[in-house]
């Protein structure tokens, strides 16, 4: 569960933001696209672009600290750069798809800043990319499919369950229901609408916010010990999810938000599941934790052949690190699922918790390894 | 430690640090050099990584201090080594106020920074990082998990239990210490933050301590420190350019294994004091206890601060009486505490003490019996319970590109 950072994992996670970088110096390389700022100004020197990796080299004569985005005309953020100095010049690269977008200045950080369209058109300039990272992003997509089938066809009988008004069912059918959807989550965040209606937490909730999703249902079985009231919930949580089947098949997936998709998957598990906050009530976390790690091993697997290629020693560290964190789950295991965690002690929660740490920090260059 | 041309060079080179360092030597490098009081502003001087010894035992003592403990958690010598050779490197860039790889905006943006990033921008602020390595590097458990247990030194022993322990095990032991002095805090977590991250998959965390207002001098020059009962702290301690006590008393020497001559021990402990008793004491009583008085820190039969301690004269459950060597066979241990604050324990006193480092070169001949007489018979123990221990083995200091910390234990 991620519902409280959507705005930052959106760009990040999938809209392929190849180089959301910022150089202070160094000589201007050719293609750059000069954008002039400042208070009340943004010019922008090209607003019709080709797909692919385009730097902007901003330069700002604004009075105050300013920030420059692309985003899409849905006011979705494909990439930021903040913290502009007066008077200074940066510059920021970013990996566009063809399609519509918004260049925004933001003097002082505030607001919806001066927006100029962008016209990004398809061919041309994307960058030749290592067939074997075409392979893995296809091979990705289909699972990320299955994935969401998994989900949305085990929460149908989560939810037969719930309106039959079977408590031991439905708290038996509760944790495989989100399995599919925990080993892509970082993806499904993307559609910021999404992850917040179907997987927010009760300690999320803003005040007058109207709790939906799967952990409503969770408090009602396991706190309240009843499916009352739940069949619309159940019903909603069903219809939001074929929103996500809808719309799955459209994400842009790069071997970049692969990467980085598999180690926020490792952040989601090092967050929240390893201190149990994520199921407060059935304290089926293991089985999230599971999902999590096996999903972001399904990214690196593919991704695999390339590092390998390119930092062998990277590869090998993140076979060992993966066998670990899945190995020392099996200990809990029972069953088709895991212990309950309010009886995993602390001592034991602080081994599983250095496993995870140890092999997040390496995973956090899967990303960077693969764009290279 | 191999030949002694090489002992006779390193040695020099210490000495030659913690005189410049104590503001009494010459030459460029004393220029950086702390001198005097640090509250004098912040120069951003840098200590010497290199030398006979590590820096951040008989160096200056800094305002600051982040210390942890690690379990190592591979189990791979190797990988042990390499880790320890990664933490050297990225040690003495540190300490020279430098970020560590390739800092914090990386040339890829999509890579996440080498160097974490708060550091950037402030001084070195004197930055010193001190290894040490505890028993259960040698063996845990009986297993000797990284072939050192028949180099374990006789002096690193488990401490035994004192009256007054409450110890709590996820504030004692661990495999390896680091210690961070720094005039800066975020400087001090820093340095430790980032030890962790390059640690992850062979080290983990294990318990850690901020300290701040250090309760100990080794510059006998700048002002006496004082602790949270309110009284100077360190009179007498040992002095960073007294090569002759540090020799005597803190360096291991050839009663040592080879590996650890030219290092120490460190030993620390989390002394939880029970301050708002204390400051319902009386004057009189707080002075009893302590042997000196409040204002100038004079001994209770003297005027001045450093007037001699003359035990016999004071109380004899007086601290510094029962503290002071000649009650100790002539023991003294170098010191560099400090003090901690960590909030509240929630029945509304402060959870707050003297984070007692102290080096000496023989811990169950200097410490051990030092804190025994004291847990035993020192009026001030009914204010102190202590609550976290360790001890550990300081190994020498690094010489030179090729060197590392602990090469002399693992090459």
């Amino acid at each position: 569960m991620a519902a409280r950072r959507i705005s930052g994992g959106v760009g990040v996670a999938v809209l392929a933001v190849l180089l959301a970088g910022c150089g202070s110096g160094g000589a201007e390389a050719k293609d750059e696209i000069a954008v002039d700022t400042s208070d009340t100004t943004c010019k922008v020197a090209t607003t019709k672009l080709t797909a692919g990796v385009q730097t902007f080299r901003i330069k700002s004569s604004a009075s105050k600290i300013t920030e420059f985005e692309v985003l899409r005309p849905d006011g979705r953020i494909v990439s930021e750069r903040e913290n502009i100095g007066p008077g200074t010049t940066v510059t920021f690269t970013v990996d566009l798809t063809a399609g519509s977008y918004q260049a925004a200045c933001i003097p002082g950080m505030v607001g919806k800043g001066i927006r100029t369209p962008l016209t990004v058109a398809g061919g041309g300039k994307t960058q030749k990319r290592d067939p074997k990272l075409d392979k893995a992003v296809d091979a990705y997509r289909t699972y990320v499919n299955l994935q969401v089938d998994d989900s949305v066809a085990t929460t149908k009988k989560f939810v037969a369950a719930v309106k039959a008004g079977d408590v031991a069912k439905a708290k038996k059918l509760y944790a495989p229901s989100r399995y599919g959807w925990e080993s892509i989550e970082p993806v499904a965040e993307s559609f910021g609408d999404i992850d917040p209606k179907v997987d927010l937490r009760e300690a999320d909730l803003e005040d007058g916010q109207e709790w939906t999703g799967w952990h409503v249902i969770e408090k009602a079985l396991w706190k309240d010990g009843t499916t009352k009231g739940m069949s619309a919930v159940g019903d909603q949580l069903l219809a939001d999810l074929a929103t996500l089947k809808k719309k799955v098949g459209n994400v842009e997936i790069t071997p970049t938000s692969m990467g980085n998709g598999a180690k926020e998957l490792l952040d989601e598990v090092a967050t929240g599941k390893v201190t149990g906050e994520e199921e407060a009530f059935s304290h089926t976390d293991l089985v999230d934790f599971e999902a999590n790690v096996v999903g972001a091993k399904k990214a690196y697997t593919l991704l695999r052949p390339v590092v390998a290629d390119r930092d062998a020693k990277l590869a090998g560290t993140l076979d060992k690190e993966f066998a670990s964190v899945l190995g020392s789950l099996e200990k809990y295991r029972r069953g088709e699922g895991f212990v309950s965690y309010d009886t995993v002690g602390d001592a034991d929660r602080k081994v599983l918790s250095d496993k995870v740490n140890a092999l997040a920090e390496p995973l956090s260059k899967l990303a960077a390894t693969v764009a290279r | 430690m191999t030949g002694s041309s090489s002992f006779g060079r390193r040695h020099l080179l210490g000495a030659a640090g913690v005189g410049l360092l104590a503001g009494a030597g010459g030459g460029a490098g004393a220029v950086r050099a702390a001198r005097g009081s640090p509250d004098t502003g912040h120069t951003s001087p840098v200590v010497p990584f290199r030398g006979a010894h590590q820096a951040g035992i008989a160096t200056p003592v800094q305002d600051r201090l982040h210390f942890a403990a690690f379990d190592v958690t591979t189990t791979s010598r190797t990988d042990l080594a390499d880790l320890l050779r990664e933490w050297t490197r990225a040690a003495e860039r540190m300490v020279a106020g430098r970020a560590v790889g390739a800092g914090a905006e990386p040339e890829l943006a999509v890579s996440p920074p080498d160097d974490t990033g708060e550091a950037v921008g402030l001084p070195a602020s004197r930055l010193t990082l001190t290894v040490g390595f505890g028993t259960t590097l040698f063996a845990k458990d009986g297993d000797d998990r990284f072939g050192l247990a028949k180099r374990r030194p006789d002096a690193l022993r488990e401490l035994p239990h004192f009256p007054g322990d409450d110890l709590d095990p996820d504030r004692s032991g661990g495999d390896i210490a680091v210690q961070a002095c720094a005039d800066d805090p975020q400087v001090a977590v820093h340095a430790i933050r980032n030890l962790a991250r390059i640690g992850f998959g062979r080290v983990a965390v294990r318990w850690s301590q901020l300290g701040f207002g250090k309760t100990s001098s080794t510059t006998p020059q700048s002002q006496t420190p004082r602790n949270l009962f309110g009284f100077k702290d360190g009179t007498n301690n040992i002095a960073g350019d007294d090569a002759k006590a540090l020799a005597r008393h803190v360096w291991v020497g050839r009663e040592g294994p080879a590996w650890l001559r030219g290092g120490s021990y460190l030993v620390a402990r989390r002394i939880r004091m029970h301050i708002e008793t204390w400051d319902r004491s009386a004057l009189t009583e707080q002075e009893q206890i302590v042997g000196r008085s409040k204002g100038v820190g004079a001994p209770l039969d003297g005027t001045a601060e450093r007037d001699p301690v003359r035990p016999a004269d004071l109380p004899p459950a007086a601290h510094v009486a029962l503290a002071h060597p000649s009650a100790n066979g002539g023991a003294r241990i170098l010191r560099r505490g400090y003090s901690f604050v960590d909030g509240a324990d929630g029945l509304g006193r402060l959870d707050a003490g003297l984070f007692f480092l102290a080096y000496d070169r023989d811990p169950p001949g200097q410490f051990v019996p030092l804190q025994a007489r004291l847990a035993r018979d020192d009026a001030m123990s009914e204010y102190l319970l202590h609550t976290g221990s360790g001890l550990y083995a300081v190994p020498p200091g690094v010489r030179d590109d090729g060197d590392y910390w602990g090469s002399s234990l693992f090459g």
